[in-house]
């Protein structure tokens, strides 16, 4: 409770910041898993119930039709340092619960898609709805054991992403390859969102010859000394 | 009074009360949407009336005398979201917890904190 205490006097006087990545891919990707090998604290499940709006209810093959299914949500939490803490969640994989993904997208830093080289087509869908979005992203390709190992151009190429968006392999039971994963998203929306700031600046003035934006945001005055 | 030895009845049995029961129905909160990894905080200091608060919320006010966001809430009470945004939202306007909204990446004020970020997931 002291820490608490302590915490609002606030030794940085900051406010928490929380920070949203995504795991997505197909069902039995190894999304679970890899939240599991990251997180902090055991793996968090929480559901929703199954609502009508958006919806597809009638989907649920060769089940009977109900509307109290509950979607299951795995999440996980990394802290970075007191107030700066990373929430991952785990998409849900199915088509039918499609209608969670918006709400679990609004404000996120990006996604990790993870691929499964048996079952490329799997993550599609994942990869559409990011990309449609202009949600940073990264595929991790999951190295199961007696999967055949890709050369990560080859999935690029399968997946016909864009040049920008990393390609990167991981074991989801090895934290180690999964945090490199996860380097590799922030690192990449960094740029991403860099890179629109520098758009943003860039229409409102005339184009500077071809140099990298020097003042990436219209920053609020008050940046904190250093 | 029993105390709170709630093992007299195993999982199977299913929820004694059912999850939209806590909240008599309701199935919308009365003001935004909270996100998943906005922070609650239980607000200090403040007397309680116990007669105007259900158990949950009691429940909610202990679990959040750290700051925890909303999903970890929803995970620890074992109720599903849409439910404990209500409960919060009931709480809030009894201001009993304060809210920290996150900051979407892009309005975040400068890059910094995710070179932070970058930096501390690397000594992981």
């Amino acid at each position: 409770m002291d820490y608490a205490a302590s915490d609002q006097a606030g030794s940085r006087g900051r406010m928490p910041v929380t920070i949203k990545i995504l795991i997505a891919g197909g069902f039995g990707v190894g999304k679970t898993t890899l939240v599991g090998s990251l997180t902090e604290i055991r793996p968090l499940r929480t559901e929703e119930p199954l609502s009508a709006p958006g919806a597809a209810v009638d989907r649920l093959d060769g089940v009977e039709r109900k509307t109290t299914t509950t979607v299951a949500l795995d999440f996980g939490r990394i802290t970075i340092r007191e107030n700066l803490v990373i929430y991952l969640f785990g998409t849900p994989g199915q088509e039918r619960f499609w209608f969670m993904w918006d709400e679990l997208a609004r404000g996120a830093l990006g996604a990790i898609v993870m691929a499964d080289t048996r079952r490329l087509a799997d993550c599609f869908p994942s990869v559409d709805y990011f990309e449609q979005r202009g949600i940073p992203f990264v595929v991790g390709v999951n190295c199961f054991d007696g999967a055949r190992r890709y050369r990560t151009e080859a999935v690029r190429s399968a997946l016909d992403l864009d040049p920008h968006v990393p390609v990167v392999l991981c074991d989801a039971r090895q934290r180690a390859t999964c945090r490199d994963a996860l380097i590799a998203l922030v690192e990449h929306a960094l740029q991403v969102l860099r890179n629109r700031s520098g758009y943003a600046s860039a229409a409102a003035e005339p184009p500077a010859a071809g140099s990298a934006p020097a003042a990436p945001l219209p920053a609020p005055a008050g940046e904190p000394a250093p | 009074m029993p105390s709170h030895d709630d093992h007299w009845l195993d999982e199977e049995a299913g929820p004694v009360v059912r999850p939209y029961a806590v909240i008599r129905g309701r199935t919308r909160p009365s003001g935004e949407k909270l996100d998943l990894i906005a922070i609650i905080t239980a607000v200090r200091g403040v007397r309680l009336d116990p007669s105007s608060l259900d158990p949950e919320h009691l429940e909610v006010l202990r679990l959040c005398r750290l700051p925890t966001s909303v999903a970890e809430l929803a995970a620890d009470l074992d109720l599903p979201l849409g439910v404990v945004r209500i409960l919060l939202g009931d709480l809030q306007e009894r201001s009993l917890v304060s809210i920290h909204h996150p900051i979407p990446p892009a309005r975040l004020p400068d890059m910094q904190v995710l070179k932070e970020v970058v930096d501390g997931l690397r000594r992981l």
